[in-house]
């Protein structure tokens, strides 16, 4: 079964730049997918669009049984909570500890004290951050500051968790933990999809990858590597 | 129950990111301060010109003189007259034995010469003192009552009358006019102090769309945030206006230059005046913070 299908999506920015031609692409629930390719080839906006932080211009996207393209602006919360996205920055609120900054992601949804506190804890617990709930962003490492931001992309149990190069910003050794947590949570059921750079990890997971060049995708393999592709 | 959780929970936010956002909640308060302190002002000086004008109108009077020598039922005819006008509020009597005692006691030199005049010999006449209850409708009124029989003289100040209701209506109209600009400067002034404090806030906003906030919810602690803002802001307004007239009227003995000239008594007019001060200070708090958010949420 397809979590995500995309058919014949294009996408022109209002500057007149073509991001994206006539792409289709179906991922499979479980799957864990990279998308690779050089700078401007049109990673971010696929991704984006799937979180629809942008909108094709043409074709039609579904994520998760919602018709993301035609989503209108209001609605945009709906496919936002049934997918996690973590990014390369992490996006967590500083004035706020590791605690609230999870358990943010559940109040919307005003879940009751204790439910919210058991859920937290326990995503907490996944990413290996107990500990540090009331410590504040500015506390933590790199790569704790992005499991935290796993955490929050995890916490109302999504189907998909979309990564837009999660390690961007974090040294080889950090790196691997961040993989083995999304592994960890691959496992568990949730679908993937990470945008990155970093060939070493993609050559070492072995699972699909995508590679995009100029708004297409040129290569779809099974379990790829990255080394014969230049980027 | 959900759906109070969900208030509740962002009424507690908007009143922690009050605090921790301090100096720029700090920014944002004294701006409604001080705009509100010059609202205030404005409010009180209006209110007391337009009052002021009203109690000079109230005072301007027709004097109808009546005709030298006429009886008690003629007198009573023509009082029963000036009964029925349309537009007149109140009317007194003074004969013209009151009159010349009144003025015998004004001055020295009035006694001297009034004094020696008998009934019969006496130029001053009976009177009446008309009120009207509209001041715009003096003239009518005067002109219905110099047609009534045995009514000799009438006047009201002609001319002087009209020219001091077209100064107070100018007065009126460009008081209120100073006052709606005022608030409607300070409206915008605060909504832009909060834009730019919310714009700082960026973030918070980009994330609560990503973890699946629903724009309401979004803006509803921002609204509430807005109302604090304003409700803190407004506290020093408040207490200035409320004691500061106070003092200012007590030190005045409640009039400006003459007896004529009579302030607005405190209470209940600082009551009124600190509750309307409360209130703009909560709506421009709140449109400035609506405002403010929602050029965020178009994406």
């Amino acid at each position: 079964m397809n979590v995500i299908k995309m058919s014949h999506v294009k996408k022109i920015y209002k500057n007149g730049v073509t991001a994206i031609y006539d792409l289709d692409l179906n991922i499979a629930k479980g799957d864990f997918v990279f998308v690779i390719g050089p700078t401007g080839c049109g990673k971010s906006t696929l991704i984006k669009m799937l979180y629809r932080e942008e909108r094709p211009t043409s074709g039609s996207i579904n994520v998760g049984g919602v018709d993301v393209a035609k989503l209108k602006n209001r609605k945009v919360y709906m496919i936002r909570r049934k997918i996690g996205v973590v990014f390369q920055d992490f996006k967590l609120l500083p004035k706020s500890t590791v605690y609230e900054n999870v358990a943010f992601a559940l109040e919307v949804y005003g879940l009751p004290k204790d439910e919210i506190y058991n859920k937290v804890i326990k995503v907490l617990e996944l990413v290996g951050l107990k500990h540090k709930a009331k410590n504040y962003p500015t506390e933590l490492s790199g790569g704790e500051q992005q499991r935290v931001a796993i955490a929050r992309a995890i916490v109302n149990g999504p189907k998909i968790l979309i990564c837009d190069e999660p390690t961007g910003n974090l040294d080889e050794n950090t790196s691997m933990e961040i993989m083995e947590v999304l592994d960890a949570i691959n496992k568990l059921g949730t679908t993937i999809i990470m945008v990155t750079h970093d060939t070493d990890i993609v050559n070492r997971m072995k699972k699909r990858v995508i590679l995009l060049n100029s708004g297409r995708i040129v290569k779809d393999y099974k379990e790829g590597t990255y080394k014969h592709e230049s980027i | 129950m959900k759906v109070f959780r969900i208030f509740f929970r962002n009424v507690r936010d908007s009143f922690k990111s009050v605090f921790r956002n301090f100096s720029l909640s700090l920014a944002s308060i004294s701006c409604i301060t001080i705009t509100l302190l010059v609202v205030s002002l404005a409010i009180v000086l209006s209110y007391n010109v337009n009052n002021i004008a009203g109690l000079v109108e109230k005072d301007v009077t027709i004097v109808t003189f009546l005709k030298v020598d006429i009886t008690e039922e003629e007198k009573d005819a023509v009082e029963q007259e000036i009964n029925g006008i349309d537009g007149v509020e109140s009317y007194q009597f003074q004969s013209k034995m009151e009159i010349s005692k009144e003025m015998m006691e004004s001055s020295d030199t009035f006694k001297n010469i009034m004094g020696s005049w008998s009934v019969d010999e006496s130029p001053i006449q009976d009177t009446f003192l008309v009120k009207v209850d509209d001041i715009n409708h003096i003239g009518k009124v005067a002109s219905k009552i110099e047609k009534i029989e045995n009514v000799g003289l009438v006047k009201y100040g002609k001319g002087m009358v009209e020219q001091l209701i077209s100064v107070f209506e100018v007065v009126k109209k460009v008081s209120i006019f100073v006052v709606l600009a005022l608030i409607l400067v300070t409206a915008f002034l605060i909504s832009n102090t909060i834009k730019i404090t919310i714009f700082s806030r960026k973030r918070e906003i980009e994330i609560m769309r990503l973890v699946g906030a629903s724009n309401i919810n979004i803006k509803i602690p921002f609204i509430f945030e807005g109302l604090f803002l304003g409700i803190l802001g407004s506290i020093v307004p408040i207490i200035v206006t409320t004691y500061g007239y106070t003092v200012l009227y007590s030190n005045f003995d409640g009039q400006i230059f003459s007896p004529f000239i009579k302030l607005v008594v405190p209470t209940p007019f600082i009551y009124i005046l600190s509750a309307l001060l409360l209130v703009i200070g909560m709506l421009v708090g709140m449109f400035g913070s609506y405002r403010a958010v929602r050029k965020h949420l178009k994406i």
